[in-house]
């Protein structure tokens, strides 16, 4: 117990001190590209967080957060603007829980229809209420703005602490301290009489049904609550953006929540966390290098849902039996030969992703494929034989030493499963 | 009425053309419990199938060759993915076809590109079939309804009057006492699978060039496939065939109508002006909304028939 508050306490204080890290101290200011990557990571956490509280904590696959999020950004920016005519008098600190409760509202209202249904029904309804929320965004100018969406102001000067919000690190504190705040809320929330119960009904809806809980009031209420989580994140985004657009509402936000969700892990409550920080710090490096850094996230959910269904945080979970036994040197080497295979697959699949996407939207937008100083001609024979030929290579070996991997893993917790 | 006539007709071809997708999505679902989010995607890599096939064999050769290569894909999809994933149950089979729908479409955008494709009608169905009240419809318009009409038929002779249809049909319900009797139901599944995904190649090549073959396709017509199986009610090809021939007219007939509720009121005393939510929501023409109105539909119905149309069961 008392290493677990250690650790959280070592995230709060990298998350506090990482900003000054990077102080431009020659020009007495922050950097901005850190400021704004962290500020989209605290954002992320607390989206990814509340979907958690549907597919790992409920077991619902739902594809509509995003409409709750977005909900929260719309409802904060006519909050912000009312609160800049003077006629919303609270203090900026506490408005992300009015938005909040806008993306409980019309989660209680859309939440009612959705969870009358579970699983596969479920997931296809809440893909049909996105779309409709989607669709409403672009055709209704006077609350979504249409399509240029609606823009605010965040300098209310209305502040607890005397702050006006002016720079951005002072927005990256308010989005820290409301994200510690939704954690420690979802955290609480697992803990109570009805976070078990959304485990129950989603191990096994009918046994919770004969002890007299109703699945679907559960469902509901998990449901109501992820939405004023989201709604809360929605509104720090409008408050950083200080615009919203129907990207905040949109599907592909959606399914950022879900893919963040379960890399991260949705067995283990942090899981999501590492999840956000882990797809915001590609989306930030990766898509400034590739067009095709999509595919790459694709493939690693692919490969996940087949190979990892726990996640990141459940990989790293399953060792924590074999370091109580003291027996994680024992892994060190089968590791270290997962990794020449391993490098030469990725390698192999990269330059051929790479090399197949400056083939065709490269060439439309006029790049040319350039690698240590050095044009690569796409229409050549080498490039293309070298990622074939590492791909195979890498992936044939990779089987190998997989199989290795295993066959010592199995040794290492083979007394203790038979202790079970 | 002739715009009556003429948007009852093309209501007819949207129609028949997401009950092609939509009918063997529904089928699948019923039969192995797992929904295809990848199954617009497929009708996408068929239309672009077709658009690079036909360029070397001329359009009707493409007709058979691109979705017999879909329904190749399918099985891959079905033999490597789905069967892996089996085992840990529908939530994660639903998470693989949503990631495939992702790489399915980066796939898609780096072979061919981002931009639309010039795959038109063949010129031997580019007439005007029959002129009504001086507007055109158009031979290809009629062709799309014979493919669609054919493959209702073909499903119907398939799923009723042969045996592999009856086992089929018994392993809908009972895959553990078909399995039992000496059936190979997972191959029962990658064939129902694989047939899908011909299908909905076969809804791509002649849905290409009805609508525009670019990579946003998939996205578009996605979500209308899904709440038509919604609407429908899951695992009612019945329920799915109505809910396809209402959301088709009601996708096309909303393009007509320029009238809104305001208008509607208006004739009973209540004129509606000003600017608030409201009254934007009340004199908004349908037209404009036609796109949201399958959503709205479904939310409706949602709402008094939580199965859908015609739905039996849960999920």
């Amino acid at each position: 117990m008392s290493t677990r508050w250690l650790w959280i306490a070592a995230i709060v204080l990298v998350a506090v001190a990482i900003p000054w890290c990077f102080y431009d101290v020659a020009h007495h200011r922050h950097s901005g590209f850190m400021i704004s990557m962290l500020s989209q990571m605290g954002l992320m956490v607390i989206l990814a967080l509340s979907y958690n509280m549907l597919l790992g904590q409920a077991g619902l696959f739902s594809l509509c957060h995003a409409t709750f999020f977005g909900i929260g950004g719309y409802a904060m920016v006519h909050f912000l603007n009312a609160a800049g005519d003077g006629s919303l008098p609270l203090p900026m600190e506490v408005m992300p829980l009015l938005a909040g409760l806008s993306g409980l509202g019309l989660a209680i209202v859309f939440g009612y229809m959705a969870t009358k249904q579970r699983a596969t029904a479920f997931a296809m309804i809440t893909l049909g209420i996105s779309e409709l929320m989607a669709t409403a965004a672009l055709m209704f100018h006077h609350f979504f703005g249409g399509e240029g969406g609606v823009t605010t102001n965040r300098m209310i000067d209305q502040s607890l602490f005397g702050l006006n919000y002016a720079s951005g690190i002072q927005v990256y504190y308010l989005i820290l301290a409301w994200t510690l705040l939704a954690t420690a809320g979802m955290y609480y929330l697992t803990l109570t009489p009805l976070g078990r119960m959304a485990n129950a009904t989603r191990d096994n809806f009918e046994r919770a049904q004969f002890m007299g809980y109703d699945p679907r009031v559960v469902r509901f209420l998990q449901f109501s609550l992820s939405g004023l989580f989201a709604g809360i994140g929605g509104g720090l985004y409008a408050i950083t953006y200080e615009i919203v657009t129907f990207d905040a509402l949109a599907s592909p936000l959606s399914a950022n929540a879900l893919l963040m969700a379960y890399i991260g892990g949705t067995t283990v409550f942090g899981g999501p966390v590492l999840g956000a920080v882990l797809i915001t710090l590609l989306q930030s490096g990766v898509s400034l290098l590739s067009n095709s850094w999509l595919v790459y996230v694709g493939v690693l959910f692919i490969a996940m849902v087949i190979f990892a269904p726990a996640g990141l945080s459940g990989m790293i979970r399953a060792h924590e039996p074999i370091r109580q036994a003291g027996r994680l040197k024992r892994l060190t080497v089968p590791y270290l030969r997962l990794v020449i295979p391993g490098l030469a697959l990725v390698l192999g699949f990269v330059g051929l992703v790479e090399l197949m996407s400056f083939l065709t939207i490269g060439a439309a937008q006029g790049k040319r494929l350039v690698l240590f100083g050095h044009a690569i001609d796409v229409h050549a024979a080498l490039p293309w034989t070298v990622s074939i030929g590492a791909l195979l290579i890498g992936g044939t070996w990779l089987r190998f030493e997989a199989a290795h991997f295993h066959r010592v893993w199995e040794s290492l917790t083979a007394d203790r499963r038979e202790q079970a | 009425m002739e715009i009556f006539i003429i948007s009852l007709l093309n209501g007819l071809v949207y129609g028949m053309l997401l009950f092609m997708l939509a009918s063997w999505l529904t089928l699948i679902f019923s039969m192995m419990g797992v929904l295809n989010f990848a199954h617009a995607s497929i009708y996408m890599v068929g239309a672009y199938l077709a658009f690079t096939v036909s360029r070397f064999v001329g359009f009707f050769p493409a007709l058979i060759v691109a979705p017999i290569l879909c329904g190749l894909i399918g099985a891959a999809i079905e033999v490597w993915g789905l069967r892996r994933v089996h085992h840990n149950g529908h939530i994660a089979e639903l998470l693989f076809t949503f990631g495939l729908v992702f790489i399915v479409q980066r796939l898609v955008q780096m072979t061919w590109g981002m931009l639309p494709m010039a795959y038109r009608v063949p010129p031997l169905l580019d007439f005007p079939l029959f002129n009504l009240y001086g507007a055109n419809f158009p031979a290809y318009r009629g062709f799309m309804l014979l493919i669609s009409a054919g493959m209702l038929f073909f499903t119907w002779l398939l799923l009723k009057k042969t045996r592999i249809g009856l086992i089929i049909q018994a392993a809908l319900t009972h895959p553990a006492m078909v399995s039992a009797l000496g059936h190979n139901v997972p191959m029962v599944f990658t064939t129902v699978f694989a047939g899908g995904c011909l299908l909905a190649g076969l809804a791509g090549v002649i849905g290409g060039n009805y609508q525009t073959t670019e990579p946003g396709m998939a996205d578009a017509m996605g979500p209308i496939v899904f709440v038509v199986v919604v609407f429908g009610g899951l695992g009612s090809l019945a329920g799915c065939f109505i809910a396809s021939i209402i959301m088709g007219m009601i996708q096309t007939f909303a393009v007509v109508i320029d009238y809104s509720v305001a208008d509607l009121l208006r004739p009973l005393g209540l004129a509606i002006s000003g600017d608030t939510l409201l009254t934007e929501l009340l004199t908004v023409p349908v037209a404009r909304i036609g796109a949201l109105l399958p959503f709205a539909m479904m939310v409706l119905i949602l709402l008094f028939r939580p199965r859908g149309l015609m739905g039996t069961r849960d999920t």
